[in-house]
């Protein structure tokens, strides 16, 4: 009952759940919450039983497309999607970590030319014995997954 | 779009992965009818740029030979100084000014990832020339023409390669592409400069079989192809390091001694100190004849990628 009064139900809409909370502004950045003019609910520092503290985050009237929510698979790969419609959970989107990733992430290659001039970062992901490394598209340096510099 | 796709619509040569076997042994085969014939007009009435931000004599002057002996025309800067780069103009900019100009470009830059860059943005296709310590993929090819021409094969080579194998563009590319020929590496170097383990794990996907050690002397009897290069003195944090090695790593004569006749020693040059002067005049030194071959792959490389271009 007490959980239910922290956070108002969504009618319509994207829940993203169980965000650690030092990702959760993260997030935002990276979905441009902050330029959404939607009606937009966020919570942090919530107890959870899974990550010990976590955020949410509430979209109202707006079905974030896959492409989006998977951005988030690259910090917040545990987060949960959920798509709402009148109240009811109309799809629970897992989250699958796309083939490129574009723009969120900076390259670590301090003399590559995405660090110099106003290009487009994008990444390869590759998986390598089921360990995930990204690649630069451009200066072509790999880095493991938990060295990804995000923007 | 994947960068091979991006590469076919404008016909760049970026990285020596993007071309396939195929692909390198029709430009070798190109290369050895260019040194039988040297100055067939492939590119009559063609202007081609070379665009250098950053120095370099061999390359520039082999490309230009190149274009030349190819009845092309040059157009271009030798050093960013002298181009609208100085002024802070974007290499977006640069690269859509000079394709107004020119057939094709080809481009040397201090920064990684420039190349792969400008392929996506030119209209023209793009010839890396070397894009700081990433791809050289012409270097690469002259490498590969050079093995094929010494040994009469590329298949199931030894190839020991020597020096600076941490941050040496050169053997990283070599790696990718001798990868096609079943080969055996001996990667030496000191600990400092080792083999990344990117390419290692490159090696073992591709079931090639290497060995990692640190030794010079004695340690390249079996190789059918020695490939020295610089050890660079800027890439040592600590100085006394640089000092103990740089020697440790200098081919000299007396060390060809049991080595296969068919050894042959390539360098992509300069080189200052791993190479003994009292080597050049073994038959085995080939690093000269190297850089000459540099021209037919060169020649072979603008006339594929100019004639070849499709048309949009």
């Amino acid at each position: 009952m007490e959980k239910k009064l922290k956070v108002a139900a969504l009618r319509n809409g994207t829940v993203i759940d169980h965000i650690p909370s030092d990702k959760l502004f993260k997030v935002v950045s990276i979905l441009h919450l902050d330029t959404c003019l939607n009606q937009i609910t966020l919570a942090n520092n919530l107890e959870s039983a899974k990550i010990g503290s976590k955020g949410l985050v509430k979209i109202s009237d707006r079905a974030l497309e896959e492409d989006e929510t998977n951005k988030i698979a690259l910090i917040a790969p545990n987060a949960k999607i959920n798509i709402i419609k009148e109240y009811e959970v109309v799809e629970k989107r897992p989250l699958v970590l796309p083939d490129e990733i574009r723009e969120i992430v900076q390259c670590g290659n301090p003399n590559c030319i995405t660090n110099h001039q106003p290009v487009v970062t994008r990444f390869f992901v590759l998986n390598e014995e089921g360990v995930n490394r990204l690649k630069c598209r451009y200066c072509e340096r790999e880095v493991r997954l938990e060295e990804v510099k995000i923007k | 779009m994947t960068t091979k796709e991006q590469n076919m619509k404008n016909n760049s040569l970026v990285s020596i992965s993007d071309y396939s076997k195929e692909e390198i042994l029709a430009i070798l085969d190109s290369a050895a009818d260019f040194e039988a014939n040297p100055n067939r007009k492939t590119l009559d009435g063609k202007v081609i740029a070379t665009l250098f931000f950053e120095p370099s004599t061999r390359t520039r002057l082999s490309f230009e030979t190149a274009v030349i002996r190819l009845g092309g025309s040059i157009i271009g800067f030798s050093d960013a100084a002298t181009s609208s780069s100085s002024k802070g103009e974007t290499l977006n900019d640069t690269i859509h000014m000079v394709s107004c100009y020119a057939d094709a470009i080809v481009m040397r830059h201090p920064l990684e990832g420039t190349a792969r860059y400008a392929a996506e943005v030119s209209p023209v296709p793009i010839v890396n020339a070397g894009d700081g310590a990433n791809q050289h993929p012409s270097q690469t090819l002259l490498d590969l023409y050079s093995i094929l021409k010494t040994q009469g094969t590329l298949e199931n080579l030894t190839i020991c390669l020597v020096g600076d194998l941490k941050y040496g563009r050169t053997v990283h590319s070599l790696i990718m592409a001798m990868s096609h020929f079943n080969p055996t590496f001996k990667f030496i170097a000191p600990d400092e400069l080792k083999m990344p383990d990117e390419y290692k794990v490159f090696c073992k996907k591709n079931n090639i079989s290497f060995t990692d050690v640190s030794e010079l002397t004695n340690n390249f009897n079996d190789a059918d192809i020695l490939y020295m290069t610089r050890v660079q003195k800027e890439r040592f944090q600590d100085l006394m390091e640089y000092e103990r090695v740089k020697n440790v790593y200098t081919l000299k004569n007396s060390m060809l001694e049991n080595t296969k006749s068919n050894l042959r020693i390539l360098h992509p040059l300069p080189r200052v100190s791993e190479i003994d002067p009292d080597v050049d005049s073994n038959e085995k030194a080939y690093y000269f004849r190297q850089a000459q071959n540099g021209l037919y792959v060169r020649q072979a490389i603008m006339s594929k990628v100019v004639l070849n271009q499709k048309q949009e």
